[in-house]
């Protein structure tokens, strides 16, 4: 699988995976359909540029950098919709922006040499 | 009369020195010496530089050594690749002897240099190294017949090359099985196939037998740390007594030691799963790890909100 695809692939699964959590804070368990359809798109958005960014770079640990700070810049924006709740929402988005980034450079193939 | 013993190595010495007489070389120094002949090391004049002279002994024996030599030097010439010392010129000096020049590897041998090396994936990766050579000889029709950690040379900048190719013969054309030639070396105890100490019929076999003796020497640098079962099961398929038992040839035993360093499973050793799943967890711990920390994380953060 290549790296783009293997970013959006991840990036979509976790994203999806994250917003189920939310099923487990009672007073959002109203609101769960929307809050795993914005998740999955979030999650879609990130691993594309991580992907994107994981086949240009071809570096993990910048790929993880870049990982980890699209993870929390997308989850800083979900929480400042919200208004509350940054540091149960940006923790948790930085991990999954760090593991998709990881996953993404070191299991995604590169571009065959044309 | 009763001669000293380094009065004898003196003249022994002295009778072995090559009479370089019209040939572009001048004698530096001794770098060592075998059964058949020494290697000296010598200055050729012509490029200014120094290159390793094979000379066989004074021929005692008749032509055969001197044929062995020079036979070791066509070999060897025919066989470009970084892991094979080239050879630069063969002929007769002018005492008669048999010599080729070759370039002159320093270093270590890979048993020196094994003790220096404590990591196991470093001498792994050493072993890989010592494959290609003799899997690019067979691919050319050449059987080693003496792979040992002694005959194998680790350079100063990491270059893994095999030496002593004095026992390489032709391998049969596929299908087809060799006996070993009469009057020609039979090998080294202990990194020799029992086929070819027995004087049968032997092929790549053989070599992936010897590389498997010395993958078991790499292995026993550090007793100290337990043998993965993996690997002790690809020594025993290497050098199984039943040539049909052993990996086909060196390529796929090369294979089977990269597949265990990359955390892969190995065609020698059938895993339970309980193994199966450590190996898949130690494969891929960063990615566990951080699953782990995603999870852990997420956790928290529930259990304090209710």
């Amino acid at each position: 699988m290549n790296k783009v695809l293997m970013g959006l692939v991840v990036g979509t699964g976790l994203g999806a995976l994250d917003g189920l959590t939310a099923w487990f804070t009672p007073e959002a368990r109203a609101q769960i359909a929307t809050i795993v359809m914005g998740s999955t798109f979030k999650g879609l958005v990130a691993g594309v540029l991580i992907g994107l960014f994981a086949r240009k770079v071809k570096s993990v640990p910048a790929t993880l950098v870049f990982g980890t700070a699209l993870g929390l810049l997308f989850a800083y924006l979900v929480a400042h919709m919200q208004g509350k709740y940054y540091f149960e929402i940006m923790v948790p988005g930085a991990i999954v922006g760090l593991l998709t980034g990881y996953v993404t450079q070191r299991y995604g193939r590169p571009l065959a040499a044309a | 009369m009763r001669l000293e013993d380094a009065a004898l190595g003196r003249l022994r010495e002295i009778v072995r020195a090559p009479d370089l007489t019209g040939t572009p070389y001048q004698l530096v120094g001794p770098v060592g010496a075998g059964g058949m002949g020494a290697v000296f090391d010598v200055l050729d004049e012509r490029l200014s530089r120094h290159v390793a002279l094979k000379i066989v002994d004074v021929p005692l024996d008749g032509e055969a050594p001197a044929e062995a030599l020079l036979k070791e030097a066509r070999v060897l010439a025919g066989l470009e690749h970084p892991g094979l010392v080239p050879v630069h010129d063969a002929g007769r000096l002018a005492d008669g002897r048999a010599f080729y020049a070759m370039k002159l590897v320093r270093g270590a041998r890979l048993d020196e240099h094994l003790s220096r090396v404590p990591l196991l994936p470093e001498r792994l990766r050493l072993f890989l190294r010592v494959c290609e050579p003799v899997a690019f000889a067979h691919a050319h029709g050449i059987l080693h017949g003496d792979i040992k950690p002694s005959n194998v040379m680790v350079g100063p900048f990491g270059e893994v090359l095999v030496l002593d190719w004095g026992l390489a013969r032709a391998l049969p054309p596929p299908g087809m099985k060799a006996t070993r030639p009469e009057g020609e070396g039979t090998g080294t105890p202990g990194f020799m196939a029992p086929e070819q100490a027995s004087g049968g019929a032997v092929d790549e076999r053989a070599d992936v037998f010897g590389l498997g003796a010395l993958l078991d020497a790499s292995l026993r640098v550090a007793p100290s740390s337990p043998r993965p079962r993996a690997l002790a099961a690809i020594v025993a398929r290497a050098t199984a007594a039943d040539v049909n038992a052993r990996y086909p040839g060196v390529t796929q035993l090369a294979a089977d030691v990269s597949r265990h360093l990359d955390g892969e499973r190995v065609e020698a050793y059938a895993e339970g799963p309980g193994e199966r799943a450590l190996r898949l967890l130690r494969r891929h711990r960063v990615a566990v790890g951080l699953v782990l920390a995603y999870l852990v994380a997420r956790g928290l953060f529930i259990f304090f909100r209710r």
